[in-house]
């Protein structure tokens, strides 16, 4: 496992509570070649958190083994954090420190020496667009002037590896994309091996490999790309005037293989895309259900995403509610 | 145990800041420290002066109105009303008019000649201080009047040379009152509220500091840089000690320059034996802060010392009348030992060599509980 940048083997970390022991990672294993960008993601409380702070060494771990750049994250925890940038899920900096104040802190207590520190703080802050900013409390800046303060603090020790835990929750749209050009250019610049946490799946779209976990355990951890391939069928997309008869309707048809909402939009996967259509629209006729004509569309990571998800509670045969879409709550720690 | 000179300075600055930055925290702490000096010193006196009393004169004679004389001239005494029975005068006391009655018999005078006179003093014992001052008082008063009719009547019978009344008695006792000789309790009490204020200040301090982290999530972040412990712990404990020092010498000065109490003592010697104390309470409120998940939590817990510092160590209370369970947890408390520390610098101006016991338990103090936290607080979240 030494030579990733990360790795997790059968990773598990339970949390006990007086009547019942949660386990929140559940033999979780991956690995991550440096200069890779992975994008851990899953709905809230699927174990994102935790892997990432059981695999810095901020939570105990109960089982498995878990390790940064060969150092492990419980015995070399010191060794780890030294060569690790770390962004926690909540604004985390002291909030009455400056701009300023806050990368001298970070940069001292990564041993940045004075010479390196003159240099590299002007350079990550105009990089952040903070320079204007270096005398402003960080409690006082903006959501997005808050997460790049943080990714710069981050960063002043030049870090081989940089974990973020949803570095753009509760960031406005424009800011999440200019702080993912900013991860884009360190990724290219200095080969960084980035490592986050993400709900969002156009983010990860952008990362080079990407692991689904879903009630702590992993589901499936490929690229992108291979992820969209390996859901069966075709996906069709149409809104109904009536939303629950509809679907109701294509559920139990012959040849679709599922059936998602989205938004006011049903997503149909169907094995056949020509007979298929005219199926549903004859359907949907019948019942005097009005629709617009369902277009082929492509499969995102999102339908990906809730088809897999979907897929697994189909199979742990636990659940005996509906299947829910993501953004909804899964296991909770 | 690793430490870094530059992650601690850094750590140092930054918790140096954030107070600095809490104008209204500095402000609170001081004028906790003011006001709590102030309330104790003006409401620590034990001695109550001019209780309240009523009389009952059933003699009427010069004698009785010498007693009467001799009860108010003590200044203890107010004859606030005179009465006609003692019904009367206990119901006085019931309805909190009067906190004492004076009751003289009828024939007092005559009764002094005969050598068998008495007066009774009837106290308010709802009222503690008051009992114990006017039960003082009116012995010390009765003892006085007693000898000097002694004194007068054996002049009389050409026993003594008759210059003046009472002027010679054959045993007089000449107490010297050391350290304290008006026997003022602002002086006793006020080396003892010094600790007390600073115990409570540097306890509560530092029981909120590392939850206030936690709260904020700052601790997260901290925990994921290489901090290491001691340097965390440390950088907690010194900027606060500096603010507790700063305390101590702002109630000094008002000890010896408002409250008039002199400072015996050296003071280079005070100031590191309250370094240490300081140290102590700070390490004890890291403790409950690695118990307390919460602000109010650690608070709380913080005022059991503060109870415990009030009631157990001497402060107050003399530990010596105390059972042995009471007395063991005063021993754990760090006030105990300041106590006699700080009495005994500042009023008897006593060195080292006299208090190097109490200054060596509170060094251990620190140390076990340092331990102690640094067993218990680990660089982890969980």
């Amino acid at each position: 496992m030494n030579e990733f940048a990360i790795a997790t083997r059968d990773l598990v970390k339970e949390f006990k509570t007086n009547r019942e022991v949660i386990t929140a990672v559940d033999h979780v294993s991956f690995q991550i070649e440096a200069g890779n960008t992975y994008g851990l993601i899953g709905p809230d409380g699927a174990g994102k958190s935790t892997t990432t702070r059981v695999i810095l060494g901020l939570l105990s771990r109960t089982d498995g083994e878990s390790r940064v750049l060969g150092f492990d994250s419980m015995r070399d925890m010191y060794q780890i954090r030294e060569r690790v940038g770390y962004i926690a899920q909540q604004f985390s900096l002291p909030p009455n420190l400056t701009v300023m104040e806050n990368m001298r802190f970070f940069a001292d207590v990564h041993m940045v020496s004075p010479e390196n520190q003159k240099q590299r703080i002007p350079e990550l802050l105009s990089f952040a667009g903070l320079s204007d900013f270096t005398s402003r409390l960080a409690g006082k800046l903006s959501g997005g002037m808050k997460k790049k303060l943080a990714l710069a603090c981050s960063l002043v020790h030049e870090p081989q590896v940089v974990m973020l835990d949803e570095p753009t929750l509760g960031v406005d749209p424009v800011s999440r994309r200019e702080f993912w050009s900013l991860l884009g250019n360190l990724r290219a610049e200095k080969g960084l091996t980035i490592f986050v946490c993400t709900p969002y799946m156009d983010e990860a779209e952008r990362c080079t490999r990407v692991g689904l976990i879903y009630k702590g355990r992993m589901i499936v951890d490929d690229t992108p790309a291979s992820i969209k391939t390996k859901i069966p069928g075709h996906l069709l997309e149409f809104s109904p005037s009536v939303f629950a008869p509809a679907i109701q309707l294509c559920t139990g048809m012959d040849g679709v293989l599922e059936v998602q909402t989205y938004g006011d939009k049903v997503h149909v996967f169907v094995d056949d895309v020509p007979s298929r259509r005219a199926q549903i629209e004859s359907s949907l006729d019948a019942q005097g259900i009005s629709h617009d004509t369902p277009r082929e569309i492509e499969v995102r990571m999102e339908e990906a995403f809730i088809s897999l998800i979907r897929r697994e509670q189909e199979s742990s045969l636990e659940e005996t509610v509906l299947p829910q879409p993501p953004q909804s709550s899964g296991a909770r720690r | 145990m690793q430490l870094n000179f530059q992650r601690l300075t850094a750590l140092i600055r930054k918790e140096t800041i954030q107070i600095l930055r809490d104008r209204r925290f500095i402000l609170l702490f001081l004028g906790l420290t003011f006001v709590q000096l102030f309330v104790y010193s003006y409401s620590a006196s034990r001695t109550v002066y001019h209780l309240p009393m009523a009389v009952v004169d059933q003699s009427r004679d010069p004698s009785s109105r010498a007693l009467i004389q001799a009860l108010v001239n003590s200044q203890y005494f107010d004859a606030t009303v005179y009465m006609d029975s003692e019904a009367q005068a206990r119901q006085a006391i019931d309805l909190g008019q009067v906190k004492a009655d004076l009751i003289i018999p009828p024939h007092f005078a005559a009764d002094i000649d005969k050598g068998s006179a008495n007066f009774l003093m009837i106290l308010d014992g709802s009222d503690q201080f008051a009992v114990a001052s006017g039960y003082n008082a009116a012995s010390l008063v009765a003892q006085n009047f007693g000898l000097q009719l002694t004194a007068e009547s054996l002049a009389r019978s050409g026993g003594l040379p008759a210059e003046s009344s009472g002027a010679s008695l054959p045993i007089v006792a000449s107490a010297q009152v050391l350290y304290n000789p008006d026997l003022n309790d602002r002086w006793f009490v006020l080396p003892g509220i010094i600790g007390m204020i600073l115990q409570t200040l540097a306890i509560e301090q530092a029981a909120i500091f590392l939850v206030r982290d936690r709260e904020w999530g700052t601790l997260e972040q901290i925990l994921a840089t290489p901090i290491r412990q001691l340097e965390l712990i440390l950088s907690k404990m010194i900027p606060l000690l500096g603010l507790c020092l700063l305390a101590l010498g702002m109630s000094v000065g008002l000890g010896v320059f408002w409250f008039g109490v002199p400072f015996q003592g050296s003071l280079w010697l005070y100031f590191w034996l309250s370094v240490l104390f300081i140290a102590s309470c700070l390490a004890l409120g890291l403790l409950i802060s690695t118990r307390a998940m919460t602000q109010f939590e650690a608070e709380t817990s913080a005022l059991i010392f503060m109870l415990f510092g009030l009631l157990l160590t001497g402060l107050f209370y003399p530990r010596i009348g105390m059972p042995l369970i009471p007395q063991l947890i005063g021993d754990l408390v760090p006030l105990t030992y300041f106590l006699r520390i700080s009495r005994g610098i500042y009023l008897k101006g006593i060195g080292l060599n006299f208090l190097w016991n109490d200054a060596l338990v509170l060094v251990l103090y620190i140390l076990v509980v340092v331990f102690i936290v640094s067993k218990r607080f680990r660089m982890r979240l969980d």
